[in-house]
């Protein structure tokens, strides 16, 4: 990390509830393309960590390959990373997470790396239901390897390849409610301000919360003839809801109520209040959730903002019952069992 | 006819149908034996499917202690129909036929060299039981039972057996007793003096009867892992069902949450990426698998090494090429696991050859893991770990403390001089020190990736640091040379030129070979390898002799590949002995290539190159 950005503390940098400035939850300087859609994914990290007053060296980075996964560097400078491999993001963040249950897990992924050859861990993450805020920057294409389509990008779309894609794609969020992900929502790199609360609600969900970015690439995929591109995505989104996450110690203001049409409770008792949902729709409900995708996808329209949440939802670590300590701190005395055990054990053998 | 006519020196093979009940009868024959002191070594041999088709049951006993298989069937306990008649084609001349003569045997079973011992099963059987389930189960016993009175093995062995095998179930021991004495009174009144094979009681010693994979998941239990990521696969999956057995007792906590976390992985990709991302997180994890899941996680084998991850892998051999032959076994996954991955990577391998070692090894792996920041595979094969082997006792030396490596908790960063970097070589020996995620509010936080790096973890493309980062790697190989255990050496003579060199299950076939040469007074000295890389006694060893033998179960000479690429050795110096059918080596086997070997043939007399011990 030899791009450091310059440390200098302006006088007026505020500090959060936890003491920590906004430079705490920044990374390196970036070196993805200017105006890629993934940069201002992770400013919406930073901003959302930031809002949170979470320390920043109980975060751990986890991702896979692509221009995407390259961002853990951005970020969180002082929280721990891991680079992994192409696609396995997931199970290297599972192994993490059952060694130790306390720390916030941050997997980072593309839509090559999720959709394509990650496929499969994605897809195990989710029926785990592993306590991980799964961020996908999604932009219909392979940055790294410069804009072949993925398996994200839609029938038709046409990027810089020039060639139009020619299958349907997959809609990770309907994958995710159906795999059985507790915290679905999509959000554009673009909207700034749906995108930090949506990450907010994710990091107090307990189980696996996914959150599909519409990140365009501004050098493969931003055609106007793609459908992911900063235009496209801008004119075609339909906001589900807007929403306000209002932490545990925060008192909730009365005027956020008086517009909200439903509240969440989540796990850590903070509290998510949706606005503008139509009258009778719940969040909590799966059914409805993929069938309003389906609906405004066949209207042509990107459905963003939260998409569904199970607020009870139970992560891995309560569904097979470990400790509540975490794994990683326990020792010899903890673990292991001793020569007399062991003495009766060879006698089961005899 | 000459009836074979032997104490405590015999091979029993039972021919029955997969999944009818037979292995916990086949079991109590094997484990009677052994309670009565003398050595015995059952192998499964069975069939990649879960009902209906042949599967074997070989018992080696042997009063001398042989503990490797020896081909030649002294006895066929043949309940199997579809292979009736290759079980009595295959038993030695001299040999003995038990079978179910409630329905008699067809013409073509003409051989006058065998002797025949009929025992009616299914009438006695039917006749004493009604339960259809009963009826299938017990037909088994019955022959455990006649076998007693044709062994002359002690009654109340097989009784007491049965008897603890069911303390909590005491209802069920009645039927299984009554089915023991229906098979022995029968035997007793109709065979009587026909079966000149027979067991002697000798002094029973501290030795255990058990499987490798019970005993390697023990070592992982012992060893403290808690978190292992796994995906099914024959001869490994006992492993980890053992694991979760044994957590299940000792790792529960008085609110009846576990200080374990065990996953059954989407598939062994996932499994080892969880043993990384664990094990990157300061947990002990590990998984089990076999070849094919060697290959699958190849990828992640590379990252380990390069961005210096601890990990334990047991791998439990089995027969290929791909999927090969996955219920029988080999050692051949040698060079796919020394060198896993792309690039130039290579990590650190142990060979177990008994259950203890197992044991032992599988709780070594998590200390040279830790220490040497790198992947550890511990190289079991399906011989070893799916037959119950006799074995030393378990032990753990409770003053044994987990050799965690070098990871530098908060307080030690607070008083750490200077700047940390992760891969910084501080002490010279290749291995760095590493931090935990979480631990510190400020210090001590790097990025980990498997792109090229420089000391402090950041990413690099200038070449010079690129290599001294591969040399450094290089640096910590020679230390995990000094690190691992050492071989186990047998020289009984300084002077002898010849050396045998084996490792894991072919040590047992090979030191009845060595002492049957010995017995014919040819002496020579052996090896035992535990570990790669080689450590500098075995080279010595190596260059100690003229000719070195090196014997292992796989075509391609693997073992004897990694030492001519890892020590220098010239070629003409390492012959071998290959053995690769699948099934256990034989000491048969191996004294026959050995002699053959030491024989100048015509050929080999005017070639130099073949110089002879
Ligand atoms: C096993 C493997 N295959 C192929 C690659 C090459 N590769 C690197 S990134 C990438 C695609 C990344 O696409 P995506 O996840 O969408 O990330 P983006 O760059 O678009 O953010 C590929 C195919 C690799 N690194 N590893
Ligand atoms: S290639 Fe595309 S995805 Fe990669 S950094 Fe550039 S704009 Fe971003
Ligand atoms: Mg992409």
């Amino acid at each position: 990390m030899s791009d450091r950005k310059p440390e200098f503390r302006h006088p007026k940098l505020t500090s959060n509830a936890g003491g920590y400035s906004r430079r705490d939850y920044e990374g390196a300087m970036s070196t993805l393309c200017a105006g890629c859609g993934h940069d201002s994914t992770t400013a919406a990290i930073i901003q959302a960590c930031f809002e949170l007053s979470v320390p920043p060296h109980r975060v751990a980075k986890i991702s896979g390959i692509g221009c995407s996964s390259k961002t853990p560097a951005y970020f969180l400078g002082k929280s721990h990373g891991f680079n992994s491999v192409h696609g396995r993001m997931p199970s290297v963040a599972t192994g993490a997470n059952m060694a130790n249950r306390d720390l916030l897990y941050i997997g980072i992924s593309g839509d090559g790396d999720t959709a394509s050859i990650g496929m499969g861990q994605f897809g195990h993450a989710l029926r785990r239901n592993l306590n991980l805020n799964y961020i996908c920057m999604n932009n219909g294409c392979y940055g790294l390897t410069k804009g072949q389509d993925s398996a994200t990008a839609d029938l038709g779309s046409i990027g810089k390849r020039g060639a139009p894609n020619l299958y349907n794609s997959i809609d990770l969020c309907e994958l995710a409610i159906e795999l059985g992900a507790s915290y679905v929502a999509r959000g554009f790199s673009g909207d700034k301000a749906q995108l930090v609360p949506l990450f907010k609600g994710a990091f107090a969900h307990n189980g696996l919360a996914f959150i599909d970015v519409i990140s365009p690439c501004v050098t493969f995929n931003n055609t106007n003839t793609s459908t992911k591109s900063y235009h496209y995505v801008r004119e075609h989104s339909e906001a589900t809801n807007t929403f306000d996450f209002v932490p545990l110690q925060q008192e909730i203001l009365t005027h956020y109520q008086e517009g909200s049409s439903q509240e969440i409770t989540m796990h850590d008792g903070s509290m998510i209040l949706l606005h503008k949902g139509e009258p009778g729709r719940d969040v909590t409900n799966r059914l409805q959730a993929v069938t309003r995708l389906e609906a405004e996808k066949e209207r042509g329209r990107l459905l963003t903002g939260l998409l569904y949440v199970n607020p009870a939802s139970r992560d891995t670590h309560d569904i097979i019952n470990s400790c509540q300590r975490p794994l990683n701190s326990l020792v010899d005395a903890d673990l292991c069992p001793g020569n007399a055990a062991l003495q009766e054990l060879n006698a089961t053998f005899r | 006819m000459n009836r074979i006519e032997r104490v405590n020196d015999f091979v029993v093979r039972f021919a029955n149908v997969n999944g009818s009940g037979s292995a916990s009868a086949n079991n109590l024959f094997a484990r009677a034996i052994y309670r009565a002191g003398v050595a015995v070594s059952p192998k499964n041999i069975f069939p990649s499917n879960i009902q209906g088709l042949p599967t074997w049951y070989e018992v080696r006993v042997s009063g001398d202690g042989h503990l490797g298989r020896r081909a030649g069937v002294d006895l066929a306990v043949a309940v199997n129909g579809q292979t009736l008649l290759r079980d009595y084609r295959e038993v030695l001349p001299g040999g003995y036929f038990l079978y179910d003569s409630t329905r008699a045997l067809p013409d073509e079973f003409d051989r006058d060299d065998i002797t025949l011992l009929g025992i009616p099963l299914t009438t006695l059987c039917n006749e004493a039981f009604s339960n259809p389930k009963l009826r299938q189960l017990l037909k088994n016993i019955i022959y455990v039972g006649a076998l007693a009175s044709l062994l002359d093995l002690d009654f109340t062995i097989l009784t007491e057996a049965i008897t603890s095998q069911f303390t909590k179930k005491p209802k069920l021991a009645e039927p299984n007793i009554l089915a023991l004495e229906l098979g022995y009174n029968f035997a007793r009144e109709h065979h009587p003096g026909r079966c000149l094979l027979s067991i002697r009681r000798q002094p029973r010693d501290e030795r255990i009867l058990i499987d490798g994979n019970s005993a390697t998941a023990l070592g992982a239990l012992y060893a403290g892992a808690t978190v292992a990521g796994w995906y099914p696969i024959t001869p490994s999956t006992s492993v980890i069902e053992a694991f979760e057995r044994y957590a299940g007792r000792f790792r529960r906590e008085e609110e009846g949450t576990r200080k374990v976390a065990i996953l059954q992985a989407e598939d062994e990709l996932a499994a080892l990426g969880i043993v990384i991302g664990a094990s990157w997180n300061g947990a002990r994890a590990f998984t089990a698998t076999s070849g094919p899941g060697i290959s699958l996680m190849s990828e992640f084998f590379g990252l380990a090494y390069f961005a210096e991850i601890p990990a334990v892998v047991i791998d439990v051999q089995r027969v290929g090429p791909s999927t090969g032959m996955p219920t029988r076994t080999q050692q051949a996954d040698l060079l796919a696991c020394a060198y896993a991955s792309h690039g130039d990577s290579k990590h650190l391998l142990l060979f177990p050859s008994d259950p203890k070692e197992c044991f032992d090894l599988t709780a070594d792996a998590f200390d040279l893991a830790e220490r040497l920041q790198t992947p550890v595979i511990v190289m079991s094969d399906l011989d070893l770990g799916m037959n119950e082997h006799l074995s030393p006792p378990l032990h753990w030396e409770d003053s044994r403390r987990y050799d965690r490596g070098k990871v530098l908790h908060a307080d030690d960063l607070d008083r750490l001089p200077g700047k940390w970097g992760r891969y910084l070589d501080v002490d010279g020996d290749g291995i760095c020190y590493r931090t935990l995620p979480g631990s510190h509010p400020e210090k001590g936080v790097y990025f980990t990736r498997g792109t090229s790096h420089n000391e402090y973890s950041g990413y690099t493309e200038e070449s010079p640091i690129y290599q001294a980062g591969m040399e450094r790697l290089q640096r910590k190989w020679q230390t995990a040379r000094t690190l691992v255990p050492p071989p186990e050496i047998d020289t009984p003579d300084d002077d002898c030129r010849l050396g045998l060199l084996f490792f894991g299950t072919t040590s047992h076939a090979a030191r009845e070979s060595i002492s049957r040469l010995a017995a014919a007074g040819v002496r020579v000295n052996s090896l035992r390898l535990k570990a790669f890389p080689f450590s500098d006694q075995v080279i010595e060893f190596i260059n100690r002799h003229r000719q070195i033998i090196v014997i292992e179960q796989n075509r391609d000479a693997q073992l004897r590949t990694l030492l001519l690429a890892e020590t220098g050795v010239t070629a003409d110096r390492l012959q071998s002995i290959l053995h690769f059918d699948g099934l256990p080596i034989t000491a048969d086997f191996i004294s026959e290539r050995i002699q053959a070997l030491l024989e100048p043939s015509t050929a080999a007399a005017g070639d130099t190159q073949g110089e002879q011990v």
